[in-house]
């Protein structure tokens, strides 16, 4: 054998070990769900059943946990969706020595860890509220929305950094030039050209903040979400129940990801299609002229 | 000093250094005059400009500079009860940070050894860490970025995401039943005969460590596979060609032109290792003290915030010197981190 055929049979194995310790841990974790036995185990295997499903649904702190934790994503969308895009508008309009202090200030979120970012947020709207008066927003949820939306909008404004560098800046001049407004612009050239990155940022910002714990065990006070009431949990003991969380969790995000996958395939598809009926229109065009250059 | 000197800094310094920012700009295009490009405002139009100005400007001031002006404020004043807050008792001390190196005033110990053990086993076991995920990344990152078919490729990358779809706790809990006394592990290894006694993982903390590397895998990969991918093919041809062994390509191209791709799974790696709550509490060692459960403990179990601030300022810090030393190591700016 050569060594180049002997590199390649030990690259194999290696990329088979790496997914085995990837995906074994869950996979075990997946089967104990299952088990009848009340200690999460896969041998022995003392017989199918779901009850442990049945439990998860009749723990009140969990569904709660689980409402919480919506709702929170969902205003976190809300934020840290408009905020990543103005970060990103105004990264492309600040230039110099302006630039590179904005850029820390914007990035350092992303670089600092998230029980620092709770920590933070709680110590300086507890004083903050003191001080003024304003005393709901002390207040785990919106505290918690506060502290995840000042990574998140870091991370949306990453992706809408991305797609921006991609803008083609001649097409507001254009629209400029055929009397558009400003805010006209805004709102029927980029707007729509950020679409595509809009639907990934507020994915991202809904998946980070839902199953974020550090910066939330801190934030959310006397709160709790789903995060935090699944810690508590696993502080007092193992279950099976915890492991049929897990499969639901994975039954759902597998749901959402095919249906994602689908959603974008269909766009492809008529965006394909719309190229196609462009270029068919300019081709007619062409021939159109071709043929009265010919006849003139 | 009076501590309500903190406060008017963290009130006023914000809104100083954009109002300095902002007059800046004015005179700079005073001095530019008619050859001066357009204006922020008309050249996104007042709604826009109105808009930009409002959403960044309370993120950067509201949610990232004043809490951690806040954080650092509180981090020097004494543990006071609230009514006391301003009054002549709440003047700046280090009393904090000396309780993190000497402990309590009346132990007998020269030194905090408990928590000072537990920040350097933080600090040093995520540096074991992040060069543990660079080793295991590697040979993958490579793989995908330079070997693997466009087909494989986009399988990889999906086999890759799949299992962080899983919440970090559940993905600790995972390496608990693994790892317990009647986890998997032992009921296997004791099935083989390999062992009579079932081993004590979480108490070597050997499922701790699996489970932080796992953790943050995905980091370093993404980094490292972003880094490779754009290398020029034909630097390894012709290194190939010029008779280079397999490691000489990469640890004098590869490598190399992979810096900026490691020094930021590397920082990625280390602060969300160093800063990880989770799998600590999870899957630590009864005799395990990691750093982040004690600063949670100052805030929820001791209620003296203001020690629990010093704390987190102290891992904050820990993390800065991290990534300035890999941005010194790597000779790397911080845009090239943090893409």
């Amino acid at each position: 054998m050569s060594t180049r055929a002997i590199h390649r049979a030990l690259m194999g194995v290696y990329i088979v070990i790496f997914f085995a310790y990837l995906f074994g841990p869950l996979l075990i974790m997946g089967i104990t769900a299952f088990n009848k036995s009340a200690y999460p185990q896969i041998m022995p295997f003392e017989g199918f059943t779901l009850d442990w499903f049945a439990v998860l649904a009749a723990d009140k702190d969990m569904i709660y946990g689980l409402q919480k934790s919506l709702w929170i994503g969902f205003l976190v969308v809300l934020v840290s969706v408009p905020v990543g895009l103005a970060g990103a508008l105004v990264m492309t309009q600040v230039y110099d020595r302006a630039r590179s202090f904005y850029y820390l200030i914007v990035v350092s979120p992303v670089l600092t860890p998230g029980v620092i970012i709770g920590i933070s947020t709680v110590v300086f709207w507890r004083q903050a509220t003191q001080m003024t008066g304003l005393k709901f927003i002390y207040d785990g949820t919106v505290l918690t929305v506060l502290a995840q939306s000042s990574f998140i909008s870091a991370y949306t404004m990453l992706i809408f950094l991305a797609r921006l560098a991609r803008f083609d800046r001649t097409l507001e001049e254009a629209a400029l030039d055929l009397g558009a407004s400003r805010a006209q612009v805004f709102r029927h050239v980029l707007l729509p050209f950020m679409l595509p990155a809009i639907g990934s940022a507020a994915v991202i910002a809904f998946l980070s903040s839902f199953e974020n714990y550090n910066t939330t065990t801190f934030a959310i006070l006397a709160d709790k979400t789903l995060t935090t009431v699944l810690a508590g949990r696993m502080r007092q003991g193992t279950t099976p129940a915890l492991s049929a969380l897990a499969v639901a969790v994975v039954a759902v995000t597998i749901v959402g990801a095919i249906l994602f996958e689908i959603v974008k395939r269909r766009e492809d598809a008529r965006a394909k299609a719309r190229a196609a009926t462009a270029e068919r229109a300019f081709n007619a065009e062409l021939t159109a002229d071709a043929a009265g250059a010919a006849a003139a | 000093m009076h501590s309500s000197v903190g406060q008017w800094i963290i009130y006023l310094l914000p809104p100083l250094v954009v109002a300095g920012f902002a007059l800046l700009a004015v005179l700079e295009r005073r001095r530019l005059g008619p050859a001066a490009p357009l204006g922020f405002i008309d050249r996104n139009g007042w709604p826009v400009a109105l808009f930009l100005i409002v959403a960044v400007g309370l993120w950067t001031v509201f949610m990232i500079v004043m809490p951690l002006m806040a954080m650092v404020d509180l981090s020097f004043r004494p543990k006071l009860a609230p009514p006391q807050w301003g009054g002549p008792k709440d003047f700046y001390t280090l009393e904090n940070y000396r309780y993190f190196l000497f402990g309590s005033t009346t132990s007998t110990d020269n030194w905090n050894v408990t928590h000072l053990k537990a920040f350097g086993l933080t600090i040093w076991v995520s540096i074991l860490i992040t060069i543990l995920d660079f080793a295991i990344c590697y040979p993958i990152a490579f793989y995908m970025a330079r070997v693997a078919g466009p087909a494989r490729l986009r399988l990889m990358m999906l086999m890759l995401i799949a299992p962080y779809w899983v919440n970090e706790i559940l993905r600790a809990f995972a390496f608990r039943i693994l790892f317990t006394q009647q986890g998997v592990i032992n009921k296997a290894l004791l099935a083989m005969g390999a062992i009579d006694q079932p081993i004590d993982f979480i108490a070597a903390d050997v499922a701790l460590y699996s489970g932080l590397a796992y953790a943050y895998l995905l980091m370093m990969m993404f980094a490292l596979y972003n880094a490779i991918e754009t290398l020029d093919r034909n630097l390894i041809e012709a290194a190939r060609d010029l008779g280079a062994p397999w490691w000489h390509i990469h640890t004098f191209i590869v490598i190399p032109h992979a810096k900026p791709g490691i020094g930021s799974g590397a920082t990625l790696v280390f602060m969300l290792t160093a800063g990880s709550i989770a799998a600590p509490l999870i899957l630590g060692g009864p005799k395990t003290l990691w750093f982040t459960p004690i600063v949670y403990d100052r805030f929820y179990q001791a209620f003296n915030w203001q020690q629990g601030a010093a704390y987190a300022l102290i891992l904050l810090a820990a993390c800065v010197v991290f990534v300035l030393g890999v941005l010194k190591l790597f000779r790397l700016g911080l845009g090239e981190i943090a893409r």
